[in-house]
């Protein structure tokens, strides 16, 4: 593995992005909405490709060559994946197709077997539809009671109101790390703390954080922890649960078949150990393996140095966009990632992005599926753009431009 | 080569969507329905009366959405008073295939008018179900739906 070097050079970087030389409506790609997917380097695309021409095979199943060699470079991305951020064992890492799965698979696992009727699960106001309807899920099946740490009008948990619902009544807290939609920063080593002191297992949504910051789960403490490999410079239906090891083994499995078990008469099955015991079926070999070389480039760079650069990407965006008049930041907190979300008071988000994109801008706009946080700040939708290291200032300069080009339509 | 951005956000299209017309709940309306984009959160009701001759007597429209959603409703609302419910059924279709790019107003018969204004939006096809939202819920309140949604 190559280390970070201390020299971040944006424009070399963004070299190793192939799509970053696209045009879009005959102007050059301003990509702005990292918060859906990230680009992917060419190490990426090389490395799935060579899987397919030169290792094709399934894994952990055959003794020939092919087989060993897919099923060696497989699991050597759960050994990056344990080094990326910081977990104790690889039997730890459990690949699945993405943070949602990854939710999903503790709210049914871990759900169905320890929480029962009455129970409260505690998430936040800024959590992702897939951090709510897993636990509404399992509400429903088993009759426990969500409950919502509120947030202030700067896009912050409410500390003292979070203290009030942390009652020895919670059995579970599911709480987002980083707000796709507002880039707050969840103090999530307190929270992992002051659920721990009552007990309470930790789940972090991790979806936005991995990208922008290094992660050490034994540092947080925390006792699940999900993230999507697309969010990473990785590609798309591949992701990752950690979870402490004794907390994973006493989980059920939640789906059967191959791979899975340990050995299978029509009488009894056996369960493998961890961690396959939680990944049955033939996984995304190749997304895998793009994950692993996806780590293995943001090793080249550095989180702290990608953490660097985007914060003062960040302060230079919210100073220029708030020098736009009557923009509206969504998402002021004093934590933030490089995420800008935004609304002008005659101009419709939805609006808003198809004029920016004809200045070949991508933003996303809409609800970014947190519908109860646009509730919150009685907005209908957004516009956000979400940054990346391989976002420059001129690229924010065009953003802004580009807005006061629609404001000018709609004047 | 002209600004695609001067095609979709027309003079017309921004005044409606500044001033909407009939933009207010119909009291005594005969027919209502919500239309719903979850995409975008687009989300307004449609408001008809119509007499026992089937004649669209009145028509109006509220809710919130982008500027292409609400200049739609609002010309669909004028366009609609005083038609037929057969006549506003003919409309809905043209209209249907206009904004999907399967009509030339130019060239193919049609009743469209001046709803023929939004016949480039299928180079957008994000934003072709904001300006058939409102249409739909017209359809759907029409046929006694309750609701409709685009996505
Ligand atoms: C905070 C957060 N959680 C969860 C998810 C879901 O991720 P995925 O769709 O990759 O499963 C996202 C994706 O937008 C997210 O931003």
């Amino acid at each position: 593995m190559k280390t970070a070097s201390n020299t971040f050079n944006v424009t070399e970087i963004r070299k190793d992005f192939p799509i970053l030389s696209t045009r879009v409506h005959g102007k050059p790609l301003v990509y702005l909405d990292n918060a859906a997917t990230t680009l992917k380097p060419k190490s990426v695309i090389d490395r799935i490709r060579r899987y397919y021409e030169k290792e094709c095979s399934n894994v952990h199943r055959g003794v020939h060559y092919l087989s060993e060699l897919a099923t060696k470079h497989f699991e050597a991305t759960r050994g990056k994946v344990k080094e990326f951020i910081n977990a104790s064992r690889t039997e730890e890492i459990i690949f699945t197709r993405g943070t949602t799965e990854s939710i999903n698979i503790v709210a049914q696992s871990y759900g169905r077997k320890f929480l029962r009727k009455g129970d409260d699960i505690l998430i936040s106001a800024m959590e992702h539809h897939s951090n709510i309807v897993p636990w509404q899920m399992l509400c429903e099946e088993k009759g426990c009671v969500l409950k919502v740490i509120p947030i202030n009008d700067d896009g912050e948990l409410i500390w003292p109101e979070f203290e009030k619902l942390l009652t020895p009544k919670v059995k579970f807290v599911s709480i987002v790390y980083i707000s796709n939609s507002l880039g707050t920063v969840n103090p999530v080593k307190k929270i992992i703390a002051a659920a721990h002191r009552l007990k309470i297992p930790v789940l972090v949504d991790g979806a936005q954080a991995v990208n922008h910051r290094a992660i050490d789960v034994q540092d947080l403490d925390c006792d699940f922890f999900a993230f999507s490999g697309h969010k990473l410079f990785g590609p798309t239906g591949v992701g990752v649960l950690y979870g402490k090891f004794d907390l994973l083994n006493s989980l059920p499995p939640v789906q059967g078949g191959g791979d899975m078990i340990a050995s299978v008469t029509f009488e009894k099955t056996t369960y493998n150990v961890l961690p396959h015991r939680l990944e049955a079926g033939t996984p995304h070999i190749a997304g895998v393996i793009g994950l692993g070389a996806a780590i293995d480039y943001l090793n080249t760079i550095g989180m702290d140095a990608i953490e660097k650069h985007e914060s003062e990407l960040l302060a230079y965006g919210t100073k220029t966009l708030k020098a736009i008049p009557k923009l509206r930041l969504i998402g002021t907190a004093k934590e933030k990632a490089a995420i800008l979300a935004f609304v002008l008071p005659n101009i419709h988000p939805h609006d808003m992005g198809t004029l920016v994109d004809q200045d070949g801008i991508a933003i996303r706009t809409g609800h970014h599926c947190t519908m109860p946080l646009m509730l919150r700040f009685n907005v209908p939708a957004t516009s956000r753009a979400s940054l990346s290291f391989y976002n420059t200032k001129k690229e924010l300069d065009e953003l802004a431009a580009s807005i006061k080009r629609a404001q000018e339509i709609f004047s | 080569m002209s600004d695609p951005r001067a095609d979709l956000y027309q003079e017309v299209i921004l005044e409606h969507n500044k001033k909407p017309r009939n933009f207010k709940k119909l009291e005594g309306a005969t027919h209502q329905a919500e239309g719903y984009n979850p995409l975008c959160g687009d989300h307004l009701t449609v408001f008809l009366k119509v007499n026992p001759q089937r004649v669209i007597e009145d028509v109006a429209f509220q809710g919130s959405g982008c500027a292409i959603s609400k200049a739609s409703a609002s010309m669909m609302t004028v366009a609609l008073k005083g038609k037929t419910v057969q006549e506003a059924e003919e409309l809905f279709e043209q209209f249907h295939k206009l904004v999907k790019g399967d009509l030339d107003p130019e060239k193919e018969p049609n009743k469209l008018g001046r709803l023929s204004i939004f016949s480039q939006i299928w180079h957008f096809p994000a934003r072709v179900k904001c300006a058939s939202l409102s249409w739909h819920a017209a359809h759907g309140a029409i046929n006694k739906q309750q609701s409709v949604s685009t996505e």
